[in-house]
């Protein structure tokens, strides 16, 4: 075997903090060699990102190296002034982010940015560095890099700017590639493309990636060797496909153990286990308090018929020259009392859009929307306001869906009070009960949302979903920001609710295996139409149009772990 | 872009047309012009003749279309004070209030931006703190206060610069100004700086807390990730996320400072626009009250026009038509 081109070896780093030094990372050794991707792999907080961070010199105040050395080509990195390693950063070890979209910088074009770095890392002209800019973006497979390089990043879909960060992580040729979490914030598509453009430039330039990732799926996809980390340390170091198959640590096991599975479908979601922090949730205890739901007239909950969203495209004085695109194109489904319809499809098929007119949050240019046989488009106020008390939507993104200037207690309380469900003096007794259900002790009432783990703040958005006591449910990629872990305890709890208590659900999502533990019947969305409903269990096994074919095809499979 | 701009300007018309009304209405409103024209011996014969030769027997609507029209080609009347007219008064003491406001919007906008980058870069340094703490002053003490502060310390205590009026003038053209000559410029200083120091600090506020913001962005990492340094990271990447919101801002205060002028010139004996509006008021002079709201509002449309124009330019993401 070569020499490693990047070796971690005994890396501790340490944050001062009030109560005293809090250590992230905590011995942590592993080697990176040529043309090899090596994952590290674990939960938020776990310190692999915090690891790749002290690689590149780019620990943010006050955490600092407490001890351990880095070795990068024989010289050793971690002990460099500010200044030296800044001139390593770029040059010797890329580094590539995990969301394209904030990770340019939106008010230069690409070209100016591309030619920037080289022009900083390899002192050439400026007409060389274009040149090179060029090469590059074609070399990661940017179809017409000429008009491309004089565009700016909001010109671009979210797979094409992760592949201009690459090429930005590679203008000088480095040694070394730091990629965090690449590929999180993409669709499953993109996110094919995107791994296999790591995994052919890793073989071709021999460039040595460290794949920081908290997806069993594109570990076993595309790594050679793995890290497994836990709270800080690295419990398991092996070849992929051995720690995968035969994991040794209890961890380990668990971890796997916990990926959803795209082949069969099980009752719950497997947890992780290890550490004791699988907490108890007993849904009983809200049922007793829970009047069960109406059966609605027709059996069918909701009936979508034939709706349609255009947004304007381009702006036009003249109605005639205005364009627009359609978003959703005469969408029709229904959702049956008490069942749990999943919508799947690529980012900018409409399915968030189908949930927002559902939810009323967007008004729908054409065709009707029933609920339980009413027609939702032509309410009166005080019918909209009945049917917004029944209908409650939970969001994706559990950090930015909850108002950060209040309190737990009020965001829970709110939707109570807006709906005059409950007497002032009760509220305070039916969030306390609420938030006992979620799994969050009484002490969280009267804390903000910033002092909550993202999967916290979930359990909070579904307390809140809750209080109003509804009986449909929409969940928009509800778990698709979160660990592994988490989303199985999440899933879990969305499963235990939509059994105890009769709801019905719309659950959006392009984490195909999630759906499939999830759902009783799925939707397939493409480019706004919805193209197949099946049966959860005849989409996964026989699917009808070749575009799920290919969609499923492209789910990262643990195929180790089919069993 | 073009219909962006086109919809602006629309806008721009619109509210010009809603200002004029009430300049108008003052006319109206504010007592009745022909009793402020004719003195107390007069018949009931001239008040009609006048009443008809100026136009007043018709109705309003049409009276305001006059006015507008008449507006339009910068033509407000005579001031009942002086008997000349308006537009020569407000010619002859404009170049004085545009000297000094564009003074003071580039001490403004020039200290505002480097001070406040200053001190988003050196976040916790003892300078920076100090210059936080003492911007408090600035936006806290009324412009008038400062003004006389100002001319305490540097008129009377040390007698360096003057403390009212322009100074020696040239002409030119129809321009006088007070930039050729040293008194002139003198007297510039202080009322400059009384007029735009509560835009300066306002203006390195916005810039320091935009800059944190923008510094904390994902992209700035990654800037530094690409092995960029400070610098460039600083006045390059940062400075121009941060200015997006800024610009905004600004193209507001820079109208500001021309309304805000009357007290600073007041406080100066200034021989601009807003003493000329003061001694109107006190005068009852409605042709130069209203030619004085209706320069303000079409100075303030033009601007943000301006503004709006320059975002544009600035974040491509504004440029409709890159589509």
């Amino acid at each position: 075997m070569t020499e490693p081109v990047l070796s971690i070896r005994n890396l501790t780093v340490e944050i001062p903090t009030r109560h005293g030094l809090v250590r992230p990372v905590k011995n942590v050794s592993y080697d990176i060699h040529p043309g090899e991707i090596r994952g590290v792999v674990g939960e938020s907080g776990a310190g692999k990102s915090m690891t790749g961070n002290a690689v590149i010199g780019l620990l943010d105040d006050p955490a600092r190296i407490a001890s351990g050395e880095i070795w990068l080509k024989g010289r050793r990195i971690d002990n460099l002034s500010a200044e030296e390693k800044r001139a390593i950063r770029g040059r010797e070890i890329g580094m590539i982010f995990q969301d394209p979209l904030t990770s340019l910088n939106p008010l230069f074009t690409i070209g100016e940015q591309l030619v920037e770095t080289i022009q900083l890392h390899l002192k050439v002209s400026a007409a060389e560095a274009k040149e090179r800019a060029l090469a590059l973006l074609d070399r990661v497979s940017i179809p017409d890099p000429k008009t491309r390089f004089d565009q700016y990043p909001h010109q671009f879909s979210g797979g094409m700017r992760q592949r201009v960060v690459i090429a930005l992580a590679l203008c000088s040729e480095p040694s070394v590639i730091v990629a965090d979490e690449p590929t999180t914030a993409l669709d499953v598509s993109i996110q094919a493309q995107v791994l296999d453009l790591i995994k052919e430039l890793a073989s071709e330039t021999q460039v040595g990636v460290i794949l920081v990732t908290h997806d069993m799926g594109v570990i076993a996809d595309t790594t050679e060797q793995v890290t497994v980390m836990y709270s800080g340390e690295v419990v398991e170091n092996g070849p992929t496909d051995r720690v995968l198959s035969a994991p040794e640590h209890e961890y380990t096991k668990s971890l796997i153990s916990a990926v959803p599975r795209p082949q069969v479908k099980l009752h719950r979601f497997p947890q992780v286990s290890y550490g004791g922090r699988e907490t108890t949730f007993k849904i009983e205890d809200l049922a007793r308090n829970w009047h069960k739901p109406e059966p609605s007239k027709s059996g069918k909950l909701v009936e979508v018929k034939g709706i349609t969203k255009k947004f304007l495209e381009k702006s036009a004085i003249l109605p005639s020259r205005r364009t627009y695109f359609t978003a959703v194109d005469d969408v029709s489904f229904d959702i049956k009392d008490g069942e749990v319809f999943g919508l799947v499809g690529e980012s900018g098929s409409g399915k968030s859009t189908v949930a927002r007119m559902i939810g009323t949050l967007l008004p729908v240019d054409g065709g009707q929307i029933h609920f339980d046989g009413d027609d939702v488009t032509a309410m009166s106020t005080v019918e909209m306001a009945n049917y917004r008390k029944q209908i409650q939507m939970i969001f994706q993104d559990p950090f930015s869906s909850l108002n950060p200037r209040m309190k737990v207690e009020s965001i829970v309380a709110e939707p109570l009070m807006h709906h005059k469900i409950l007497p002032p003096d009760q509220i305070s007794g039916r969030v306390h009960e609420l938030l006992d259900r979620v799994g969050l002790t009484r002490a969280a009432a009267t804390k903000y949302p910033h002092e909550f783990s993202g999967g916290q703040r979930q359990r909070i958005s579904i307390a809140r979903a809750l209080a109003t006591q509804p009986r449909f449910l929409i969940c928009d990629e509800p778990t698709s920001a979160l660990d592994v872990s988490i989303q199985a305890q999440i899933l879990n709890i969305l499963k235990d609710l939509q059994e105890h208590l009769g709801l019905t659900m719309l659950f959006i999502s392009h984490d195909l295996p999630v759906v499939r533990q999830m759902c009783d019947r799925v939707g397939v969305m493409k480019q706004g139409q919805l193209i197949e409903v099946q049966d959860t269990e005849t989409l996964f096994v026989k699917p009808e149009q070749q575009y799920t074919a290919q969609l499923l095809d492209l789910m990262p499979r643990l195929a180790q772990l089919s069993g | 872009m073009l219909p962006f701009i086109l919809k602006r300007v629309f806008q721009s018309i619109l509210v010009l047309v809603v200002t004029g009304a009430i300049a108008f209405s003052m006319f109206t409103f504010v007592g009745d012009p022909i009793d402020n024209m004719l003195g107390q011996e007069r018949t009931m014969e001239d008040v009609e003749r006048l009443r008809t030769q100026l136009g007043l027997d018709r109705p309003v609507p049409v009276q305001y279309f006059k006015f507008l029209n008449e507006a339009a080609k910068g033509n407000f009347g005579v001031s009942y004070r002086q008997g000349r007219e308006v537009s020569e008064i407000i010619m002859e003491r404009a170049p004085a209030t545009l000297e000094l406001a564009a003074l003071s919007a580039i001490f403004a906008v020039v200290m505002g931006i480097a001070l406040g980058v200053f001190t988003a870069i050196r976040r916790d340094g003892f300078a920076a703190n100090f210059i936080m703490s003492a911007s408090l002053i600035g936006v806290s003490l009324p412009t008038f206060l400062i003004g006389i502060l100002l001319i305490y310390l540097f008129s009377v205590e040390l007698g360096w610069l003057p403390s009212f009026g322009r100074g020696e003038v040239t002409q030119i053209g129809g321009w006088t100004t007070g930039f050729l000559t040293e008194s002139g410029l003198k007297a510039l200083i202080l009322p400059a700086i009384t007029l735009g120091l509560y835009q300066m600090t306002l203006i390195m506020r916005l810039v320091r807390s935009e800059m944190l913001e923008v510094l904390r962005q994902d992209y700035i990492r990654f800037a530094r990730a690409r092995g960029l340094s400070n610098r460039v990271i600083n006045y390059r990447h940062a400075l121009k996320n941060t200015m997006v919101p800024v610009i905004t801002v600004i193209g507001l205060q820079l109208g500001a400072i021309i309304a805000f002028a009357i007290i600073t010139e007041t406080v100066f004996q200034w021989p601009g626009l807003g003493l000329l509006f003061i001694n109107a008021i006190q005068f009852v002079d409605i042709p130069v009250m209203a030619a004085y709201l209706m320069m303000i509002s079409v100075m303030f449309v033009v601007i943000n026009l301006l503004v709006d124009i320059l975002y544009a330019f600035i974040d491509p993401r504004l440029r409709v038509s890159a589509k």
